[in-house]
């Protein structure tokens, strides 16, 4: 019981990395309806920069919200300049900008920081909660920050014009136009609050995997995973996806006899699988229906 | 209103019957038999490695085929090839090593299994669009080594440690070095199955995959049984790259799990773009661009090859939108009009019902894309956009 | 002066010839030059690969700092008179890249060796090849025990002491320490983590299904390795052996003190280095750690004085300003240069590739700078594993502290 009890809070602890990822994920496809496959490396750019200003002597919540400012910008600044003269060419060759951007953002970091890996502070501590040895304060704060940052996203969206402004020009970005929203920068915008996101998810995941270069790959597959089992269109589903398929993955890992252990790229991507056969939208997200 | 059936009128028909014979094809054919006159002398004028680099260019263009088949041409997306290259590759190197059959029977075999694979991952893959097949497929190529290293199959995968595969021998009667066959071998093997690929595009049952990727409710409308289709393409395509593995094993000699990462899955997905999705020739510029162009980067820089090849990729992409075929064909297309400027306006000369057809469906607001490799009549200068421009006019004039 | 024509020169060639003729025959026979590809007077070719990209690229550090070290060599003057043109390539761990690259160094750049690729599935890769081509693969920059094989693969030369041995003495150390104790071993599931599995459990022999209770293997795409650690607990281990790369090390170590875990931790040789792993572990959750060493830690400060030590920072200093100097990887990639250099000084002038390989199999008792004290390498035609022996060393106070007898664990 003990194990059990253990291998689920730790679960949900990985659980909260994948979450933070998966968010991201669900907020550049609210606001391009593609997944960027280059959010890993951007939020390990930024973090990398968070690293970098702590170095310098920055105070940590300065150099936090430093960071996720210069995301912001780095974000739309990257739209503008990369993906808006590709926005008219077909979505594979977006796919390559996508690509090229991991791989530019993947080589500059081990060329500037190196591949040593480096420890990141938390604001958090890592003393045990409440005495238990289930789960510490950062973890505790990791999946709490993700809460925080999903009910902000949640009121964005619902309750905020430009929220409603962004949703439109992802869905219907002619209709959009004609009512007088600027779709073009609506994506900026979306690209920004992505990677701001995506920031805040890397320096909350660097303290407990080190910082290197290579942080995020995995991270990547496992928050995918999670968007897609909680509905790419619902931020609430990807969080609890990702809570969920980090749990999945370690009770499989520990209890599956034979096999588990080996296999767990597998069985995540049999989740995939399972998910979308039975419910392509995920259990939260919206089944679009589309006119023919 | 023409009928479907008069999409039968052969072709080559229509242009003898009236129109003015297009140059095109004449200097297609230069074109073809000028490379495949440089193919054949190739390997005498250069040495083992090089050799053995232009044997791994075709390999690459046949994988790439393989995804052309199932992404430019029937709209499936996979980012996931690269495990039916390794599964191919596999079966070569257990049929050789051992059960000790020769080399030339293994590639049938690999393509076969491959195709059986790839249909049964095509039946469920019926249930998925676009960005969600992605997204299974990532994930096939992402688990797939693991798979590989798995310690129930090591008997037969020999796990992490890999298998070590002979390289053929040269049949006993020619007086060329090993490398040199597998080169032969390996372009053999490959304008079998380019020609194979052309012709599948070419009849009905590649119009079909065509429509079906174009508008596949329309496609079904007219009869089209999509799902056997899609499996069906799903199992050919992942036919072309295991045979493309199986002759990679051959090559490199040597199959191991690390071997068929995600790495390689987006390669091809970035050659198959680079090329130009629906272009048979684009598959070997894209083979090239991802043996050749890594190299390059790192002889730029070694600190920094990963930026310098996606800054690479950039410009590519930035420069050709379509792929290096679409740019090819763009630029013929703009040399043709000024040698020969069109002699009066798109909609009117239309010599074969054919067009007639195509360009009452543009008129209607559908975008029909034109079936790549077949040859554009000149008096038919209608893009696709200028004729949604139009549709889009007359749409907003009708009242609301 | 008559303008020498063709016909003159000819006429006149008997004639030198003639007078020349003792000069050519009865040259003495000892400063015999024997070339092979790659070789001239002034210039030998040498081949290498490593990861400078990709997953892999932590240990980039290795390549670059031989790289460096032929530079000083260069600098100095060469060996031999002739300076050393070290072609290293990226093959960004990926074996069929490794072999393009190992191609192109064999058939294009004509090399006369190959020293030191780096890692256990790339050399695999090559390691027929170079064979069947009779090209020296020298001092392969991986513990696997596979290259210690001079009847099967007698071009190929390993360097390290290889996985299994060390898993032999991380054996031997818990018999001793703790005999009834129950051990779990953390490995990375490919070619060199199932090396250590399989010394640790041949060490343990007929103990090994008592005592080997949980193996947790992970895959470099995993984030964390918290649950294999905490399994490990569960299952009641009390000995843990941890042979994962630094990153997976230092998670361990972590997760270990976080869930109030202390077995007997026993630390690879590949995740030992404090700047790498112990460092972001935290040194109070890395005390008492016991690992194996062959070359002495940068960051010991009980090597300060020490002659070998101190070339070596001014090396670095030199060679390679601003690079991280507690990275285990420098130290390990000089000194694989420099046993090279050590072969190429024995062949002198018959730099042939046979000669190459036998002077590679003819070391004794040789010493590079970092080196631990007493640790020397040796070679012969029936034994190829350049450096077997290795000293235990325990966690204390922010450093390493030696103990202990050089012990080997050499595979029978």
């Amino acid at each position: 019981m003990q194990l059990l009890l253990q291998q689920i809070m730790a679960g949900l602890a990985n659980g909260a990395i994948y979450a933070g990822m998966a968010l991201a994920v669900v907020m550049i496809f609210l606001a391009i309806d593609h997944l960027n496959f280059a959010q890993g490396e951007m939020a390990t750019f930024s973090t990398f920069v968070a690293w970098q200003l702590l170095a310098w002597g920055f105070p940590y919540w300065i150099a936090f919200v430093l960071v996720v400012m210069l995301s912001f910008v780095g974000g739309i600044a990257i739209e503008r300049i990369l993906f808006k003269p590709l926005h008219k060419a077909s979505i594979l060759s977006q796919l390559v900008a996508f690509i090229a951007l991991f791989s530019i953002l993947n080589s500059g970091d081990g060329y500037i920081w190196d591949y040593t890996i480096k420890t990141f502070p938390t604001p958090f501590g890592t003393r045990p909660l409440f005495g238990s040895v289930l789960i510490d304060t950062h973890e505790a704060g990791m999946i709490g920050v993700t809460l925080v940052v999903l009910l902000l996203i949640y009121g964005f969206f619902r309750g905020t014009r430009l929220g409603l402004a962004m949703r439109a020009a992802a869905q219907n970005p002619e209709s959009a136009r004609l009512v007088g929203i600027r779709v073009g920068w609506m994506t900026a915008l979306g690209w920004g609050l992505a990677a701001a996101i995506g920031a805040v998810g890397g320096m909350l995941i660097a303290p407990v995997v080190f910082l290197e270069p290579n942080m995020m790959f995995g991270v990547l597959l496992y928050g995918f995973a999670g968007a897609v089992l909680g509905g790419l269109t619902s931020p609430g589903g990807a969080v609890i996806g990702g809570f969920a398929v980090g749990i999945i993955e370690n009770l499989a890992g520990t209890f599956v006899p034979y096999i588990g252990r080996d296999l767990k790229l597998t069985i995540a991507l049999i989740v995939i699988v399972a998910v979308l056969m039975v419910r392509p939208a995920g259990i939260f997200g919206r089944m679009t229906v589309s006119r023919v | 209103m023409t009928t479907p059936q008069q999409e039968t009128v052969p072709f080559g028909a229509a242009a003898a019957s009236g129109a003015r014979r297009p140059t095109w094809p004449q200097t297609r054919h230069w074109v073809l038999a000028a490379a495949l006159a440089v193919a054949i002398a190739a390997p005498f004028f250069f040495h083992g490695f090089v050799i053995f680099q232009l044997t791994e260019v075709m390999i690459y263009g046949l994988a790439i085929l393989g995804l052309n088949l199932l992404t430019g041409f029937n709209g499936q997306f996979s980012v996931g090839h690269g495990a039916f290259y390794g599964l191919g590759a596999y079966v070569t190197a257990i049929m050789m090593q051992r059960w000790g059959i020769a080399y030339y029977w293994t590639l049938p075999a690999a393509g076969g299994v491959c195709f059986v694979v790839g249909v049964l991952v095509g039946l469920p893959a019926l249930r998925l669009q676009g960005l969600y097949l992605a997204l299974v497929t990532f994930a096939a190529a992402v688990a797939l080594p693991q798979l590989l290293k798995f310690h129930g199959f090591e008997g037969w995968t020999g796990g992490v440690q890999g298998i070590v595969v002979d390289q053929p021998d040269v049949p006993g009667f020619l007086p060329i070095s090993a490398d040199q066959w597998l080169y032969f071998f390996t372009l053999g093997v490959m304008l079998l199955m380019f020609a194979g690929a052309s012709n599948l595009i070419r009849s009905r049952t590649g119009r079909a995959i065509m429509a079906i990727r174009d508008h596949p409710i329309a496609a079904a409308a007219m009869g089209i049984n999509a799902p056997v289709y899609k499996t069906l393409t799903f199992g050919v395509s992942a036919l072309y790259t295991g045979v493309a593995g199986a002759l990679g094993a051959l090559a490199v000699q040597f199959v191991a799990p690390d071997s068929f990462t995600l790495f390689l899955s987006i390669s091809f997905l970035v050659g198959l773009i680079i090329g130009g999705m629906g272009s048979l020739p684009g598959c070997l510029f894209g083979g090239l661009f991802v043996l050749y162009v890594p190299n390059i980067a790192e002889s730029v820089s070694r600190g920094l090859a990963g930026a310098v090849y996606g800054v690479i990729m950039l410009l590519v992409i930035f420069a050709m939108p379509s792929g290096a075929a679409g740019f090819v064909r763009h630029a013929a297309g703009y040399l043709s009009r000024w040698r020969n400027p069109p002699p009066e306006p798109a909609g009117q000369n239309l010599a074969a019902p054919q067009n007639a057809y195509i360009g009452q469906q543009q008129a209607a607001g559908f975008a029909v894309r034109q079936p790549p490799g077949i040859v554009e009549e000149q008096a038919l200068r209608i893009t696709a956009q200028e004729a949604l421009t139009t549709a889009k006019q007359e749409r907003s004039r009708k009242p609301k | 002066m008559k303008h020498p024509t063709r016909r003159r020169i000819l006429a006149a060639a008997p004639t030198v010839l003639a007078l020349g003729g003792p000069l050519f025959i009865a040259r003495p026979a000892r400063a015999a030059k024997n070339y092979g590809p790659g070789v001239t007077d002034s210039e030998i070719k040498i081949g290498n690969t490593g990861p400078y990209s990709g997953p892999a690229s932590s240990y980039s550090s290795v390549p670059k700092s031989e790289v460096a070290y032929w530079k000083m060599i260069n600098d100095q003057g060469g060996i031999n008179g002739r300076k050393i043109n070290y072609i290293s390539y990226d093959d960004a761990y990926t074996p069929p890249k490794t072999v393009e690259m190992v191609r192109k160094l064999v058939e294009q750049d004509h090399v006369l060796l190959v020293a030191s690729t780096l890692g256990t599935p790339t050399s695999s890769a090559v390691w027929h090849y170079l064979n069947q081509h009779q090209v020296p693969q020298l001092f392969v920059a991986s513990g696997a025990t596979k290259w210690d094989d001079p009847k099967g693969h007698p071009w190929t030369i390993g360097w390290q002491p290889n996985y299994q041995s060390e898993g032999r003495i991380y054996a031997a150390y818990a018999l001793k320490e703790k005999p009834d104790g129950k051990i779990g071993i953390l490995y990375q599931d490919d070619d060199f983590g199932k090396d250590y599995l399989k010394g640790l459990t041949d060490g343990l022999g007929s103990k090994a299904a008592a005592m080997l209770k949980v193996k947790a293997s992970y895959e470099t795409t995993d984030a964390t390795v918290d649950s294999q650690v905490i399994s490990m607990k569960a299952a009641g281990c009390d000995v843990f052996v941890n042979t994962a790369i630094p990153k997976f090390a230092a998670q361990a170590i972590k997760k270990a003190a976080e869930i109030a875990w202390k077995p007997l931790h026993i630390l690879s040789s590949i995740g030992s280095s404090v700047g790498a792993t112990l460092k972001p572990a935290g040194f109070d959750n890395s005390e008492g750690i016991i690992s194996d060493f062959y070359l002495k830690d940068p960051t010991d400060p009980r090597w300060q004085n020490d002659a070998g030590y101190k070339w070596w920072v001014a090396f670095m200093n030199k060679y390679l300003p601003g690079a991280d100097q507690t990275d285990g990887g420098y130290v390990a990639g000089s000194m694989l240069a420099a046993t090279l250099a050590q072969v190429l000084k024995q062949c002198g002038d018959d730099l042939t590739r046979e000669n190459v390989m036998k002077q590679a199999a003819s070391l004794h008792n040789f010493t590079v700078p970092m080196l631990l004290p007493g640790i020397t390498i040796n070679t012969s035609p029936t034994d190829f594993a350049p450096i077997k022996q290795v000293q235990m060393a325990r966690f204390n106070s922010g450093r390493w502290q030696l103990f202990g007898p050089l012990l080997t664990g050499a595979v029978g």
